[in-house]
């Protein structure tokens, strides 16, 4: 099949950015999105020109590292998909594809399509933990846990920290992102001792990375590639208001 | 002469022996002590987050963006543990005798038994942090079954405990960066290893997000950067994954062990193309529920659901009748590739077989199948637009981990003093083959529980050495050195890329150095392996500048360490003249196909030792002394 490319290309956080057209010939139906990305670098290469930098790791939908707006969309328009899991038989032949980074205050672009999501880490470095060293955990059945607790739990672990629900969100609020490590460890017995603090700290953090704040669109949950519920979100608001009271 | 430092006494007896009097750090020593960690997966993020909490001044470096990322992530099935919680028979033994069977007794006895008697702290310590175990309806931990075991051991979130596992170490380790006692440097790589009068003490690291180059200084250097397995350009890895850090540090003198083992994995998705960048993994666990066939008829071009069960071979269930479906990984894959071979493959490149999950559809129902494997059955439909409830999976083997690796002694050091090697990038606990769900129990086992203990024996006679100066003339000379070398990358500006130089190198070691090696094959790679080399240097484009940004850079300089580690990997294969776990040597098996190990000649860890001047790398014998388990034919019939 073929398409037409129009890629974001910034040399850093400093220079202005702009879409370059890339005609793209010969593209196999069952690569994937990212596959076409490299068969234009590699030809971009060839050519001795700078390849487009964007960032992926695992191409299994679970390391979370790449991420990039297709057609106006966070990984493109297929839902419950990362950027890395979307393949060309969804494009349509001939069709002009517009490719973005992730655009938020908080999330600096680096060059073209990487950008530097470290404010996420730095709001689990604020408390998206349980303080418990090694050697000190009790035997592991002493702590029965309901089997709806532990797969709801699970529903809001699995977050892959890719930002996508930052990048679709008007506001580019982490809401969703900060919600669901509150909510996975709220939910569980050994997470609850300092449930109060750690929302307060995340939130917080949350605030001085210059996330925008949730004004319940929704729209994270239509585009987290791991459906992460917004009722997480409801669930960090009501651990915040307990702790502040 | 290699001295793995084995302590006395009792296999059972041996870790608590080596616990009581290995040497401690006091508390105020510590704060006084500097770690350099390299990689941040699961082996790397849980001992640096350990280091911390004891009190050590820990630096920790990875090339993703953030350490909640590394390849351990991708880990679906689960992790085993001797916990016995379904009271079927398990117990530390049985858990150790599984695994050195597994590796075809080609690993070290007491460190695989140390696995498997740290294997149940590790539930409890994961369980303490968060981390969300399937359970059963009464709040118990719930387990499964996995490959080349007869008990239920295995403790899963879902397909994706690795993923769970990391989040628990990546959030512990967190919680250290918030005391201070860890400093993180993501988008980092380290181009080589210092080392000052024969110990290891520090790196050289480039900024991957500006092209600087940094010097660091500490008093112990711990690699925990995973397998080097994306050497076959196809592969499970993950695109970043790479062996350099492994491969540098071998220059310098660490020895690398057991090179030409690794792991074929069974279950993957076939190649379609030459588009591809990848292969991707569906868990084993599967195997706890699909049945593996092929048509019975060559060449059968029947859609599988029109095939009758009585024209289906089910290959794995005729040929090991007592485990079946859940054969070993090493034994699985060459049991697929050769139906394969013997044209019975399936899909449009004939290079698949069939794993189909209609007998435990009837059984249990679909719903049930989509509780246990749902995510799996979504990603499958991702990749390939098949629905899986509705005809079988097609899978075909990919290269998925390495056993090889950094030589180690049983405190996990390399042959250099001071240089460490965790998980998957040491050679350990998995002899010649792994079994399915040791490997995150490996990471976290060296990382939580062994490092933190062994490195402090290490750094109890540093006490007095005082802060490392990243001023010393060796560093000035370790960073000409790396400079040089990229400059030498950058400035080749030939006509092909990395990526092509790559493909062709997993295309050699496919054929050549893959499932199935000979003595022919092998040498016949060690030269098309020069002659690419010789290409490479020659040849190679990498746009761009050294002081920026540069992801072709990043590749080049990780395919031109493949392109020699390649060639050892062919050298270790060609010394070790009979089959062994996932080294096949055509000429070393039985009538029936089996393979023949030659416990006489060959019952030793094959050791490499770099040699800049020489041809060829030189061999130290590590001897595999069993004093516990006598080796038998390894039957899992």
């Amino acid at each position: 099949m073929k398409v037409t490319l129009k890629v974001w290309r910034q040399k850093d956080a400093q220079s202005k950015g702009a879409f370059e057209t890339y005609p793209m010939d010969n593209v196999n139906e069952d690569s994937s999105f990212l596959e076409m990305l490299d068969m234009l670098n590699e030809s971009l290469t060839v050519q001795g020109k700078m390849p487009v930098e964007f960032d992926s790791d695992c191409r299994e939908g679970i390391c979370g590292q790449c991420g990039m707006v297709i057609n106006g969309r966070a990984n493109g328009h297929l839902e419950g998909t990362t950027t890395c899991q979307l393949h060309m038989r969804s494009f349509k032949d001939g069709e002009t594809i517009y490719i973005e980074p992730f655009r938020a205050s908080a999330f600096p672009v680096i060059r073209d399509l990487k950008v530097d999501r470290e404010s996420l880490d730095r709001i689990i470095i604020a408390g998206g933990f349980i303080s418990s060293h090694t050697g000190s955990a009790p035997e592991a059945n002493s702590i029965p846990i309901g089997h709806a607790t532990a797969e709801s739990a699970f529903d809001s672990a699995a977050c892959i920290g890719c930002g996508s629900c930052v990048a679709t969100c008007k506001n580019s609020s982490a809401s969703l992102f900060t919600a669901a490590k509150i909510t996975h460890l709220a939910k569980l017995p050994q997470g609850q001792v300092e449930a109060r603090k750690r929302a307060l700290n995340m939130v917080k953090q949350m605030d001085i990375e210059g996330f925008g704040a949730c004004t319940n669109t929704e729209a994270c949950e239509v585009e987290c590639p791991q459906n992460i519920s917004v009722m997480n979100i409801a669930r960090m608001n009501w651990e915040f208001h307990k702790a502040i009271l | 002469m290699l001295d793995a430092k084995i302590p006395e006494g009792k296999l059972q007896d041996k870790w608590n022996n080596y616990k009581a009097k290995c040497n401690i750090v006091n508390p105020a020593n510590k704060k006084k002590l500097d770690i350099i960690v390299v990689g941040a997966g699961l082996a790397g993020s849980s001992a640096a987050a350990t280091f911390g909490e004891l009190g050590y001044n820990v630096k920790v470096f990875f090339f993703q963006d953030s350490a909640r990322r590394a390849h351990s992530v991708a880990a679906q099935g689960g992790v085993n543990a001797a916990k016995n919680y379904q009271y079927d028979g398990d117990n530390v033994y049985r858990m150790f005798y599984d695994t050195i069977k597994g590796g075809d007794f080609r690993s070290r006895e007491a460190n695989t038994y140390r696995l498997a008697e740290c294997s149940a702290s590790l539930i409890d310590q994961a369980v303490a942090q968060g981390v969300p175990f399937g359970r059963e309806y009464g709040g118990y931990l719930s387990n499964r079954s996995f490959g080349g075991v007869q008990v239920k051991r295995t403790f899963y979130a879902r397909g994706q405990t690795g993923q769970q596992l990391l989040l628990g170490a990546y959030s512990a380790m967190m919680r250290q960066v918030n005391t201070g006692k860890v400093k993180l440097y993501n988008r980092h790589e380290m181009l080589d290893v210092v080392i000052i009068d024969g110990k290891a003490r520090g790196i050289i690291a480039r900024n991957l997000a500006t092209g600087e180059i940094e010097r660091h200084a500490a008093h112990t250097v711990v690699l925990a950067t995973g397998g080097y397995g994306k050497i076959y350009f196809l592969s499970t890895l993950a695109m970043g994954c790479n062996g350099s850090a492994a491969w540098r540090s071998h220059k310098k003198g660490a020895y690398m062990a057991g090179v030409s083992w690794v792991q074929i994995h069974p279950t993957c998705l076939p190649q379609s193309g030459d588009h591809q960048s990848k292969l991707t993994l569906m868990s084993e666990s599967l195997r706890n529920d699909g049945r593996i066939w092929v048509p019975k008829q060559k060449g059968d071009d029947r859609h599988p659901n029109d095939i009758p069960p009585e024209e289906r071979d089910y290959y794995l269930e005729r040929r090991y009748p007592s485990f079946g479906n859940l054969a070993p990984r090493d034994i699985a894959s060459r049991a697929a590739k050769e139906r394969i071979d013997a044209g019975h493959g399936v899909g449009a490149n004939k290079n698949a077989v069939y794993l189909d999950f209609r007998t435990a559809i009837n059984e249990y129902g679909e719903n049930v199948i989509r509780e246990r494997y749902g995510n799996l059955f979504r990603m499958y439909e991702k990749i390939t637009g098949i629905n899986a409830y509705k005809e079988p999976m097609k899978i075909s083997p990919a290269a998925h981990f390495t056993m090889g690796g950094l030589w180690v002694d049983y405190e996990l050091m390399t042959s250099v003093p001071g240089l460490f090697a965790l998980g998957e990038c040491n050679f350990s606990d998995h002899g010649a083959n792994r079994l399915g769900a040791n490997s995150l129990l490996q990471a976290c086992v060296d990382g939580y529980f062994i490092a933190p203990l062994t490195v402090g024996n290490y750094l109890s006679g540093e006490i007095k050495t005082g802060k490392i100066s990243a001023d010393h003339p060796e560093f000035e000379k370790t960073e000409k050195e790396a400079r040089e070398l990229l400059d030498k990358l950058v400035n080749i500006k030939g006509n092909k890329t990395s990526d092509h130089y790559h493909r062709t190198l997993g295309r050699i070691l496919w054929d050549k150095v893959g499932l199935e090696r000979s003595k022919e094959s092998l040498e016949a790679a060690i030269k098309e392996i020069r002659e690419l080399r010789e290409d490479f240097w020659q040849n190679l484009m990498v746009p761009g500048t050294k002081e920026e940004i540069n992801s072709e850079l990043e590749k080049a300089g990780r395919v031109a360490d493949y392109l020699e580690l390649a060639e050892l990997m062919a050298f270790d294969a060609l010394n070790r003249d009979e089959s062994c776990g996932a080294h096949f040597r055509s000429e070393y098996q039985t009538d029936e196909g089996e393979a023949m190990r030659n416990d006489d000649d060959f019952a030793y860890v094959s050791s490499w030792e770099f040699d800049p001047k020489g041809e060829e790398p030189i061999l130290h014998k590590e001897v595999l002394e069993f004093e516990t388990v006598t080796p038998t034919v390894r039957s899992y019939k």
